[in-house]
């Protein structure tokens, strides 16, 4: 069933707001909101616990949200199956009936979907290399063929949406590079993925937009490429005259957050401020030893969104989290 | 092809086949009627004819069915009902593959109605099934000849084939009561063990109430009286009332379970598997 009748026309594939899901005194999400464009490879990050797959569940209609609405190319998931038309995936590691084959247990859950859903079965199992295995029972794979079985099954429904929920957790190296490597085919092909994960890598790799969710709340949402760009806004300086540099730092405009601490400068600036900045210490008589852009990297934000401030900025190289997760906020939202 | 219930039920009979407990069920429906005849054939030999009903069982073969009807009410058809009944939906949640059928093209209450479908057919497949075998195996020890009525008249043996199969069609009401309480216990322990017994439990219960002193009063509505309605066909006339009785209380115990378990399913939060 992959047709899209009586979709919204121009809805987004995924357009979550305010989700919240509390279990008694539990709060597991708290008030979510997150739009998933056509074409995007969402990374919806997180530590375990965070909240992922609790919100995966809601967008796939399989938990109640206690507040707030999921809408799938413009429907909802709760009011009917057929949100789930053109949307396909699995939370938490893939299940089937073990005591049936990998092509029985296919076979069942295209008869589920209808269609021509069965014509896709030996495509989407060589499309995961399991075409071998295929007539071996579910309950004697392992856990990377499983999540492979998962895909090929997701692929029976020719979906215009996937929803990975971790799906390279438990695979060996060979097997996350496998899984990467087939999830950028997939999103090459024109498919729209959200994938949950707590490997910062693999949200790297895969993804061009990123989620990043902390206690069931989303502290920042944007652009990968946007949050590698901000690494490059904190310097470290040093010259012949430090105290002389500090005044100058401080007294030039386009210079942010200037500090000195064990006898190095640090501060935030644009590229085209740093060039000025270089010509008023040379007239200033603090001549460059070294001015270096700070390599922060998408781990010490990852960990400074999710873990506080305090203990990320000990984790953090160059100090330079604070102002990275400032200037996150031109290319995303920090929040 | 749009997917609807049959396709739900053609596959869980499908499923069926390849899981233990349906050999487990259906295989008691057919061996306690062998094991009932051969323990007829060795106390007829050892000239031992003072057992239950042994005069009637060793006139014909007939009656072999009949009786294991009326034993088997106390916890064997309703063991073997609960065997599939109360794992239907409660192994979904084992295997954790609730998930992965919520997340295809049929709305919940189409999985619930093949489900159902399913857990029904099997109930009547082992009611009809360990019939059938009674029927061979007395037959062949104590001859398919004339049975006699509970009235005192005499039933030809092709007439007493025709009441045996109403009959076991009648014991299907209050298994279906049954099947319905395993469905129910199996969407809300979500635990195939604790369903399985909590339905026996459960039908046990009912019979323990029937012989509480003071309490002889219930035996007409209890769910375990139901289960000898049958024995009405063996009356000369027929009556029914005990026929019609069991079809309206049975159903006073299916509906409201079955009704429970689909609303449970419905609506249930899938958050494990």
């Amino acid at each position: 069933m992959t047709g899209s009748a009586g979709a919204p026309q121009g809805a987004h594939p995924i357009e979550v707001r305010g989700l919240v899901k509390r279990y008694g005194d539990l709060t597991a999400v708290a008030g979510v909101d997150l739009t998933v464009r056509s074409g995007d490879v969402y990374g919806y990050l997180g530590p375990n616990g965070a909240g992922k797959t609790t919100s995966l569940r809601m967008m796939l209609g399989l938990i109640r949200p206690t507040a707030g609405t999921v809408r799938l190319f413009g429907r909802d998931p709760m009011q009917s199956v057929r949100a789930l038309e053109g949307v396909a995936g699995f939370v938490e590691a893939p299940t089937f009936y073990p005591y049936l084959t990998a092509r029985r247990n296919l076979e069942l859950l295209a008869a589920f979907d209808g269609g021509d859903a069965g014509d896709r079965i030996d495509a989407a199992l060589e499309t995961v290399e399991l075409s071998d295995r295929q007539r071996d029972r579910v309950g004697g794979y392992s856990h990377g063929m499983r999540q492979r079985l998962g895909i090929a099954a997701a692929l029976l429904r020719a979906p215009r949406l996937l929803l990975l929920d971790e799906p390279a957790t438990g695979l060996d190296p060979a097997g996350m590079r496998d899984m990467r490597l087939l999830i950028r085919r997939l999103a090459a092909q024109g498919i729209t993925v959200l994938l949950s994960s707590h490997l910062l890598g693999e949200v790297q790799e895969v993804c061009n937009r990123v989620a990043i969710v902390r206690a069931g709340r989303i502290v920042y949402e944007g652009e990968i490429a946007a949050l590698a760009a901000g690494g490059g806004s904190r310097y470290r300086l040093q010259t012949t005259d430090d105290a002389r540099a500090l005044e100058v730092c401080r007294a030039q405009p386009g210079i942010a957050d200037v500090t000195l601490e064990h006898g190095r400068i640090t501060f935030v600036a644009e590229e085209a401020s740093v060039a000025e900045l270089s010509q008023a210490l040379v007239e200033a008589g603090a001549l460059i030893r070294a001015l270096t852009p700070q390599a922060v990297t998408l781990e010490d934000l990852f960990f400074s969104f999710t873990e506080g401030d305090g203990e990320a900025a000990a984790r953090a190289a160059g100090d330079g989290v604070a102002a990275l997760a400032q200037a996150a906020h031109g290319g995303g939202a920090a929040r | 092809m749009t997917p609807g219930v049959a396709t739900v039920y053609r596959w869980e009979l499908f499923k069926l086949r390849f899981q233990k407990r349906t050999y487990l069920g259906l295989g008691a429906a057919v061996i306690v009627p062998i094991l009932f005849v051969i323990a007829i054939r060795i106390q007829h030999h050892h000239g031992h004819g003072d057992f239950a009903f042994s005069d009637y069982l060793n006139r014909s073969g007939l009656a072999v069915p009949l009786v294991i009807l009326l034993f088997g009410a106390i916890w064997m058809f309703p063991l073997i009902t609960a065997l599939v009944a109360g794992d239907i939906f409660a192994s979904e949640d084992h295997n954790g593959t609730l998930k992965t059928i919520f997340t295809r093209s049929l709305e919940r209450w189409q999985l619930f109605c093949g489900k159902a479908l399913a857990a029904a057919t099997y109930a009547v497949v082992a009611i009809l099934l360990c019939g059938t075998v009674a029927v061979i195996a007395g037959s062949l020890q104590s001859g398919f000849n004339s049975l006699q009525s509970l009235s005192g008249t005499v039933v030809s043996a092709p007439r007493a084939l025709e009441l045996v199969y109403v009959a076991l069609l009648v014991y299907l009401i209050p298994i279906a009561a049954i099947v319905c309480i395993g469905l129910l216990l199996s969407t809300i322990t979500r635990n195939s063990a604790a369903a399985v017994v909590g339905t026996l439990m459960v039908s046990l219960l009912i019979q323990l109430i029937g012989i509480l002193p003071g309490l002889s009063g219930l035996q007409p509505y209890l769910l375990s009286t139901q289960f000898n309605a049958w024995q009405g066909l063996l009356r000369t006339p027929i009556d029914w009332t005990p026929i019609l009785r069991a079809l309206w209380v049975c159903a006073l115990y299916a509906l409201p379970s079955l009704t429970a378990a689909f609303l449970v399913f419905l609506r249930r939060d899938v958050a494990g598997g």
